[in-house]
Order: C-alpha cells, then sequence, then structure tokens
C-alpha cells in the first residue's frame, strides 16, 4: 500500500565516497498526518535520512518514494518541482537572506511555486500570522531574536502548504524554552494536517512526540 | 501499483523574467559598494570608448557645419614656386581667363609682398624684431569669395582700397595685441604707417589669410611701388563641376608653365586632417577595449566569490524547489545586471566627456546613439560571458553540500 505513504523508504543506504556508509538498509514508511522525531548520537545519519527524505540527496541503493513518486526516476526539474510543492525544509542556521523583510523572506517559499509576486506576498503574510509574527512582517532579520529567526524559517517552510515538513534540529540554535515554543508550533502545523519530521537531540522533545525513530551507525533501532 | 490514483502529476515551474531580474538583483543590492567596484572597470572602458567616437563625431558635426556655411565649391589656385624656390606669380590676364571658364561663379585674387615687406606694431621696434606677418595686396571682392567675415571694422571700398588702410588676419591681430579696431590705430607696414580699419575672423577656407595683413591693389603700387601679378587666386565655382573645373585651372591660369600651379580644395584638406584623427581614435579604442576586457575579469571574478560567499543560499533555494537552470539563470542575470550597470554608466560619463569638450571646442556634441546602444549590447554580451562559468558552478552544487558550507 505504498501509494498512502508520504514518504517511504525502503532498503535505503547511503554510501559516502571515502567508504562511510551513512545509512545502511534503512526501511521507513511516514502516514499522512504524522509528527516524528528522528533521535541519535552525533553522525548517526539524521542529516543524511532527511536530506533523502526532502530529495535534496539520492540514496546509493534502494527506493525512496516522496508523495507516491519513486525518486530515482526524477529529472532535476521534476525533483526541483517535488520539493517546491510537497517538502518544506526548517534548518538549525535558519538560512534567512539578510537585509530582506521578514514578509519577502517567506515570500521567497513560493518563488520557485509559479506563484505571482502580490499573492506570494499576501500569503507570506498570513504565514507569518500563522506563527505569531504578524507585528514583524517588515523587519530584516537581524533586528529579530533567535526563536522569531526560526518562526520566520518556518512561516517560509509552510507557506507553499507541503505535505511534508522537513526540520533538522530546529531548537539547535535556541535556549530551551525558546526551543519549546518553536516544538509547539510544529505540533500546531501538525494537528492543522501537515505532516512533520523534526531531528532533535533534546530528549525531552522527541520523548513529547507520538513517534520516534532512533539511528545509530546508520540503521534504525 | 495501489493508489497510484492520488499521485499529483509533478509539473515545473517557470520564474517570470520579473522575478528573474528581482532574483538577480539580490546579490547586488547586498554588496553594494563590491557592485559598485566590479562595474566601474566595465564602465570606465565603454565611457573611453563612447567619448573617443562621440568626440570624433563632433568634430566631424562641426566641420559638416563650417563646409555647410562656407561651401566646399572653393578651389584655391597657387602660383606656386620656381626651380629657384621663389614664388612666382601669375601672368596678368589669368585671373579674367579663369572668370570666364564656365562654371566658374566668381575668383578673386591676393598677390604675396615679398618677405621684406614688414609689419611692426609702431616704428621704435627693432627691425629685426619680425612679426612673423605676411603681406598681401587683395581685391575688394575677397571676402565674398572666400567666405571671410569682420570681427570689428570694415573691409575695403573702392576708396580705402586706395589708402594707406589694412585689414588683419585674425592671428595676425592676436600677434600684434589689437583686439579692437578704433580710429587712428597704425601700425607699420613696409616702412610706412598704415592704418587699421578692420581685423577679419578666421578663414576656415583660406588660412594663409589668418596670419596676413591685407592691403588694397592700389596702395600696394602707390605707396609700396609693388605691382606683381596675382600669386593665388580663389575660385568658386557650379557644385557640380568643381572636379571638372579644377581640371582645367591650372593651364587656364599659366598656361606657359601649368606644372608650377598647385590647386586644391581646401575643404577636402579639412577632412583629411579630421582623417588623420583615425589612427589616434582607433588607439584609443583600442585602449578602452582592453579596459572592457579587464572589467569583464573583473566582473567574472567578482561572481566566482559571488557564487562561493552565497552556497548556502544556493542550497535553500534548492531545497525550497529552485531547478539547477534557476540557478544558473539567476547568476548569468546578476552577472549581467552587474555589467549592464556599468555599462549604463559607463555611457552616461562618455556622453558627458563628450558634451563637455565639444562644448570647449564650440562644436555641436553629438553621440550617436549606435554607440550608445551598442555599448550597453557589448557589456550585456561582456557580463554574460563572464557569468557562464560561475553561474555553471553554482548550478552544479550539491544542494546538501550547499547547504553544510558556512
Ligand atoms: N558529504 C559527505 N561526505 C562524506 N561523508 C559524509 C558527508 N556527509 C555526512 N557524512 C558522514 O556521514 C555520517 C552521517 O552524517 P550525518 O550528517 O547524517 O549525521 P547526523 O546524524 O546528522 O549528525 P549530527 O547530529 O552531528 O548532525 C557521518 O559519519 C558523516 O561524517
Ligand atoms: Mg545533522
Amino acid at each position: 500500500m505504498t501509494g498512502d505513504a508520504v514518504a517511504e523508504l525502503i532498503a535505503v543506504s547511503k554510501l559516502y565516497p571515502g567508504g562511510v556508509a551513512a545509512l545502511q538498509e534503512v526501511d521507513l514508511r511516514i502516514e499522512p498526518g504524522e509528527l516524528l522525531a528522528i533521535v541519535g548520537p552525533s553522525g548517526s545519519g539524521k542529516s543524511t535520512l532527511l536530506n533523502l527524505l526532502g530529495t535534496l540527496d539520492q540514496p546509493t541503493s534502494g527506493e525512496v518514494r516522496i508523495a507516491g513518486h519513486p525518486v530515482a526516476g526524477l529529472s532535476d526539474r521534476h525533483l526541483s518541482a517535488l520539493r517546491a510543492d510537497h517538502v518544506g525544509f526548517v534548518f538549525q542556521q535558519f538560512h534567512l537572506a539578510p537585509a530582506t523583510t521578514a514578509l519577502d523572506n517567506v515570500a521567497d517559499g513560493l518563488l520557485y511555486c509559479g506563484v505571482g509576486q502580490a499573492q506570494r506576498r499576501e500569503r507570506a503574510a498570513r504565514a507569518l500570522q500563522r506563527v505569531g509574527l504578524g507585528h514583524r512582517m517588515r523587519h530584516r532579520p537581524h533586528e529579530l531574536s533567535g526563536g522569531e529567526k526560526q518562526r520566520v524559517a518556518i512561516a517560509r517552510a509552510v507557506v507553499g502548504e507541503p505535505d511534508l515538513l522537513l526540520a533538522d534540529e530546529p531548537t539547535g540554535n535556541l535556549d530551551t524554552a525558546t526551543g519549546g515554543a518553536i516544538v509547539a508550533l510544529l505540533r500546531e502545523l501538525n494537528s492543522s494536517g501537515t505532516t512533520v519530521v523534526v531531528i532533535t537531540h533534546d530528549r525531552e522533545i522527541a520523548e513529547g512526540l507520538p513517534r520516534t525513530v532512533a539511528l545509530r551507525d546508520g540503521r534504525v533501532r | 501499483m495501489a493508489g497510484s490514483g492520488d499521485v499529483v502529476k509533478l509539473k515545473p515551474h517557470k520564474l517570470s523574467a520579473r522575478d528573474l531580474i528581482r532574483v538577480g538583483g539580490v546579490g547586488l543590492r547586498n554588496r553594494p559598494l563590491r557592485a559598485f567596484l566590479s562595474a566601474l572597470g566595465i564602465g570606465i572602458g565603454i565611457a573611453a570608448m563612447l567619448a573617443v567616437v562621440g568626440i570624433s563625431f563632433s568634430g566631424r558635426a562641426d566641420l559638416d557645419r563650417t563646409l555647410d556655411q562656407l561651401g566646399t565649391n572653393l578651389l584655391t589656385v597657387a602660383a606656386g614656386k620656381d626651380s629657384d624656390g621663389h614664388t612666382v606669380s601669375f601672368p596678368e590676364p589669368a585671373l579674367p581667363m579663369i572668370k570666364r571658364v564656365g562654371p566658374v561663379l566668381s575668383a578673386s585674387g591676393v598677390t604675396r609682398l615679398p618677405d621684406d615687406v614688414n609689419v611692426y606694431r609702431h616704428e621704435y621696434i627693432a627691425k629685426a624684431r619680425t612679426s612673423g606677418i605676411v603681406v598681401y595686396s587683395v581685391d575688394n571682392d575677397l571676402p565674398s569669395v572666400v567666405g571671410a567675415t569682420m570681427a570689428g571694422g570694415g573691409w575695403f571700398n573702392a576708396a580705402t582700397a586706395r589708402y594707406p588702410a589694412v585689414v588683419l588676419g585674425s592671428s595676425a591681430a592676436k600677434r600684434l595685441g589689437i583686439t579692437t579696431v578704433r580710429s587712428n590705430v597704425v601700425i607699420q607696414l613696409g616702412g610706412r604707417a598704415f592704418s587699421i580699419i578692420g581685423i577679419l575672423n578666421p578663414v576656415p577656407l583660406a588660412a594663409d589669410l589668418d596670419s596676413a595683413a591685407l592691403i588694397g591693389q592700389a596702395a600696394a603700387a602707390d605707396y609700396l611701388g609693388i605691382t606683381s601679378g596675382k600669386t593665388t587666386i580663389y575660385v568658386r565655382s557650379a557644385e557640380r563641376q568643381v572636379e571638372a573645373v579644377r581640371e582645367v585651372l591650372a593651364a587656364t591660369a599659366n598656361p606657359a608653365q601649368p606644372y608650377h600651379v598647385q590647386v586644391s580644395r581646401p575643404s577636402d584638406a579639412l577632412a583629411a586632417k579630421l582623417a588623420t584623427d583615425r589612427a589616434f581614435n582607433a588607439v584609443l579604442l583600442g585602449l578602452g577595449a582592453v579596459a572592457l576586457l579587464v572589467g569583464g575579469i573583473g566582473v567574472a571574478n567578482t561572481m566566482v566569490i559571488s557564487v562561493l560567499e552565497r552556497r548556502s543560499e544556493i542550497g535553500l533555494r534548492r531545497s525550497l524547489g529552485a531547478t539547477r537552470r534557476h540557478i544558473r539563470m539567476q547568476f548569468l542575470t546578476e552577472s549581467v545586471l552587474l555589467a549592464a550597470l556599468g555599462g549604463v554608466g559607463g555611457v552616461v560619463l562618455g556622453a558627458a566627456v563628450t558634451f563637455a569638450y565639444a562644448l570647449s571646442q564650440s562644436w555641436p556634441p553629438t553621440v550617436p546613439l549606435w554607440a550608445a546602444g551598442g555599448g550597453i549590447a557589448i557589456t550585456v554580451a561582456v557580463g554574460a560571458l563572464a557569468g557562464i562559468y560561475p553561474a555553471a558552478r553554482a548550478a552544479r552544487l550539491s544542494p546538501t553540500v550547499a547547504l553544510a558550507a558556512p
């Protein structure tokens, strides 16, 4: 029943040049509406797994399916369209454009979705309101706190209403309280239908989430 | 197979031209000083090239304007020199014979007086310190034939042509320190006082007159005892038959020794002088092209650095759904914008230089549209060329490697 999964890895391995086996024979199935934590020690392959889920990278062997599409057969243009329409990313480093307002940073989330600028801004404003930053739209990244920056990044990731939201240590650069608020926001997004995958080092956060996938040395335990 | 019914078809998206320009301008907006400096090289190259073209065209426009006023149908017939180097003069009937040639509209002759007829500002100046001013005796109709106009005072009339009166060429007047014509101002000419009755404007088609002092034919005979024949005859002929007239002038003016006679068309000489500047212009154009090339390399260098610095931005854009092509086009656009910025600035600067120089020469400032447009087109091409490699590098970056960059 592969078609029902938002994302599915079947016997996926990822070898890096130099012989590092970042992932070995990983099977993972993520159902629509799930909220999932990926945990594991440093170097266990968490980011590698997330990159494969987001089609930023391709496995050495095995099959990856995102929203029903087998990734292996897709061209760069189609993979990019898949990311544009179905996947949203949140990173530990925020990756906001400097000297650009929060509104335009979020609007850029729709830049490669074939949406005109006026509509991009309109939807960006709504996304910012949704993450509680309706009053910060005209602020530039250097005028925002770390937590606010991450909210802007999350708004950018969800402005295109992706099926799958992938967050690689979104709380890694934040203090515990701020991180907690970000997780609460991810929960909220999840409860309104988005499938969310979060990498975290924080045991407390992971334990609070419905499902946890633990990696060790490139294998799911 | 199961569930394949709800698989949505993937549709790659395009970036509109407006969005592409907006995205391509991000790097320039974030680092305006760097953009300015790397556009500067290109700008200087284009400015130099445009100024060369503009100044050369302004000079050309000035010449055209001058010739429009003065006409191109003037021929100069000079008696030439004999084998001993002495200026010969035309036989007496030369002028009437020339006037009788069909297409000749008008003609007037001048006689160059011997070199020992000197001009001094006043009689107390040592005889050795001659002014270098040549004296001609002239006919009254000379100005209308050569297109001479008065800067001050008046030309000879039937009466003053018989007086010890003198009209000065423009540079002769300057050399004597005389700027205005007032009554009773005299100079020493051929050992006696001549009163100044007029000063000429420069005469482009008969530049010899500029450094000359002119006296009436009768005055030359009466006061200096010189009655020799004409040494130069100026001839206006029907516009379409100038060359035909030119053919017959030597034999008409001096049937005995036509090979001494030199016939020239002063308007050709003016155009030829402009043409000799062309070699110099080619050198300047070459320098401009080198500046442009160096500027192009500067843009390529800036773009390579820009791509290196912005790897994480590239990774982010890839995660947002940018294709390799989108990334390549973004950096290509940035490179073209950067170069075009220099191009527009260079055209403005080059036009400004042209205007300033032309106005200082009282030329009509002329910047050919094709040169301005061509300049900007060249910079766009340079920008595209400079951007190919950096843009390809940016597009080739793997998204994960790009995102991992600091
Ligand atoms: N581009 C690469 N080339 C070679 N080896 C790599 C590359 N990326 C990751 N690795 C290796 O793959 C393994 C898994 O890396 P990964 O980044 O997935 O770990 P991680 O679980 O995210 O760790 P962390 O918690 O520190 O982020 C590590 O041993 C790492 O050194
Ligand atoms: Mg990681």
